[in-house]
């Protein structure tokens, strides 16, 4: 295997990206084109539009994001052992077992910490607040 | 003729441009017929009748669409990052069509005395090259949704990301296993490359399973399909994972404020990926090219491709009609269930999977 | 021949991305030209025979941490304009010393080793993920465990940094 393997894929870059540009310029030649200040406002289901979107975000998608790193390092590693299987033996799934152990604990603390709970700030607000205020925190 | 296309197929350059086009070709064609076969599957299973009117069976109907979008006109929003906003559908293509290159899509074929692979590209590393695709592929959607300047793209171009970044792990978790079993199959000891790359992976599953069944390896990664499967829903924001183009609550998602052909450029990259997973799902688990009468004479080529089709269209079916069953999640039960039910899952497989393997390839770990 | 193309095209495209990184006003610029710079080095990486390594790259550079940034981004708030003042006025002179100083280490590197004319590696390297799976397991096994515990603090501090707040009381 040498990189002539990997032509296919830089032609198919080029021809893909070039499929689409192409086919949008077309479309730009071709369409009508008669804007008026009503058909550039951002969608709002037919009213205008009162607020700018909002631009900060809970904090768990960071969370998710960090995680998907940690998991994709996994992945990648699991995969480098996957193919010498037949070759590293026992030995190889000792290693990878004591690697995957320390990830299934990553997985296990998190979840513990609730950062995987999506639904938990909306009823930690609700519960005290309306539900039973007192009992709630004695528990 | 024999003797020209000998020669094309020799030159490394013109046989790749050849073997590009055709794949190009055949996902242009099938986003075509799988826009309309999803259309007429779910209408008769919600008992209506579908598109039937422009072609035979309305099989034309997709390309009147597209048609229709080439002509419309394409609203650029004041609020937009231009730059960004008019690259994200371009970057939505680029993946989806790198990803099919890996799939091979029947038996090698001789002219001649030149062998030639009905497949894109044969890499080493094709289930990674996969996973590396469908992480950039995430790009385009969060960055369009986020160009667009406006609240519904934005929230929609998050919940995406967070949403296909969550099942891609339980995706290539699911798929450890795969390469596993099969660099256990390659002949031990032996230092072959090329355990992951999907031509090798097929011909691994060309034996018997027991008696009539034969090799795939569905059959002894049942667990492994369903989780990949799963994530592939996932992966292509369809029904019941569609949250990202939750139209009660967040419109058209992160193209909302896309119209005109741009639009249709985001959702033939969609129905190209539906393609690329089912293919992939089949290369995998289902034998990929491999069935009965490859041997015929003249037409003996043409079976291994009609079986790859079918059988990648049976799984597509699967899409359709659980879209047609399901609905849609909440977002924090789709994160729940990738998070807390898929990944925990593939991981569990995966010690079962290899410790049971583990036990058949080398015997017991003190003996 | 190829090898040098390539080498010219992405060695720019991977420069224009650095730059660009730092120059871009907008974070989400900044985040693609980083981007851009990891897929070009992803392509070094493939030119140079490093098929596994590249595909690496692809993956957990250009699209996890990538992502981990966009979100970060997107988290803090595209619009904040960027405060310009400089808090440390020494800064910009003691960066083009910095950048004078180590162009002049490069060029110096290079006129040691480079044109030499001997082959850089004494062995034929060999990249595909089946060589450094055995590389890995046999040889570079106590880094390879450490890296688990170094993805465990990464997660524990992840949740220290997005959850502190559950202790305290109020969310």
């Amino acid at each position: 295997m040498s990189l002539s393997a990997y032509l296919p894929i830089a032609i198919m870059a080029l021809l893909a990206s070039g499929f689409a540009a192409i086919s949008l310029g077309l479309s730009r030649l071709i369409a009508p084109h008669n804007p008026t200040p009503e058909k550039l406002d951002p969608y709002e289901c037919g009213i205008v539009p009162l607020q700018e979107p909002v631009q900060r975000f809970p904090v768990k998608f960071y969370l998710v994001a960090m995680l998907f790193v940690i998991f994709d390092v996994e992945i990648v590693f699991l995969f480098a052992w996957a193919v010498r299987f037949t070759q590293l033996g026992w030995y190889g799934i000792g290693a990878v077992g004591i690697f995957t152990l320390l990830l299934i604990e990553t997985l296990v603390y998190v979840w513990k910490r609730g950062a995987l709970d999506w639904n938990v700030a909306r009823r930690s607000r609700r519960r005290p607040a309306v539900v039973e205020p007192l009992t709630e925190k004695a528990a | 003729m024999t003797h020209f296309l000998e020669t094309v197929f020799q030159s490394v350059f013109w046989s790749a441009v050849i073997k590009v086009v055709f794949v190009f070709a055949l996902l242009l064609l099938t986003a075509l017929i799988l826009v309309w076969f999803e259309r007429r599957v779910v209408a008769f299973m919600q008992n209506r009748v579908g598109p039937n009117r422009a072609g035979p069976f309305g099989i034309l109907q997709t390309l009147a669409d597209g048609l229709k979008l080439l002509f419309k006109e394409g609203i650029r929003p004041r609020k937009v990052e231009v730059g960004l906003y008019l690259a994200a559908p371009i970057m939505a293509m680029i993946p989806a069509f790198l990803i099919f290159l890996m799939v091979p899509i029947g038996a090698p074929i001789h002219i001649g005395e030149t062998t030639v692979t009905l497949q894109g590209a044969d890499l080493n590393i094709a289930l990674l090259f996969v996973l590396a695709m469908s992480s950039i592929a995430v790009y385009a959607i969060v960055l369009a949704g986020w160009a667009s300047g406006s609240k519904y793209p934005l929230l929609g171009g998050i919940r995406a990301t967070a949403q296909m970044i969550s099942y891609e792990a339980a995706m290539g978790l699911a798929l450890v296993p795969v390469v596993v079993f099969a660099s256990s199959q390659i002949a031990g000891g032996s230092l072959g490359v090329g355990t992951m790359s999907f031509s090798r992976i097929v011909a691994l599953q060309a034996g018997s399973f027991r008696g009539p069944v034969p090799g795939w390896f569905v059959f002894s990664l049942l667990p492994s399909f369903v989780i990949f499967f799963t994530a592939a829903i996932a992966e292509t924001n369809r029904a019941p994972f569609d949250l990202v183009e939750a139209e009660s609550e967040i419109v058209g998602g992160y193209h909302t404020e896309y119209s005109g052909f741009r639009f249709a450029i985001f959702f033939l990259a969609e129905y190209i990926n539906m393609f690329n997973l089912s293919a992939i799902a089949v290369t995998l688990f289902f034998g990929g090219w491999l069935g009965p009468g490859a041997d015929l004479p003249y037409v003996g080529w043409l079976v291994p491709i009609f079986w790859f089709l079918l059988k990648t269209y049976a799984l597509l079916f699967l899409f359709v009609w659980i879209r047609a069953t399901l609905p849609r999640l909440r977002y924090d039960q789709l994160m729940t269930l990738g998070w807390k039910w898929l990944i925990p899952l593939s991981l569990a497989w995966l010690v079962v999977f290899v410790l049971l393997q583990g036990v058949r390839v080398f015997g017991m770990p003190w003996s | 021949m190829v090898e040098l193309t390539l080498f010219v095209i992405f060695g720019l495209a991977a420069v224009f991305g650095a730059v660009s990184m730092v120059w871009a006003r907008n974070p989400v610029y900044s985040a693609l030209g980083l981007m851009l710079t990891m897929l070009s080095i992803a392509v070094f990486y493939v030119s140079n025979g490093g098929y596994f390594v590249a595909v690496v790259q692809v993956i957990i550079y250009a699209g996890a941490v990538m992502t981990l940034f966009l979100f970060v981004i997107m988290l803090i708030g595209v619009d904040k304009s960027e405060e310009r003042t400089e808090r440390l006025p020494v800064q910009r002179p003691l960066a083009l010393g910095l950048l004078a100083l180590f162009a002049a280490g490069v060029l110096w590197a290079g006129r040691l080793v480079w044109v030499t004319g001997a082959p850089a590696g004494v062995v034929p390297v060999d990249g595909s993920i089946e060589a450094i799976g055995t590389e890995l397991f046999r040889k570079w096994v106590l880094p390879f465990e450490v890296t688990a515990l170094l993805l465990i603090i990464a997660a524990a501090g992840a949740v220290a940094l997005a959850l502190f707040r559950e202790d305290g009381g109020d969310e």
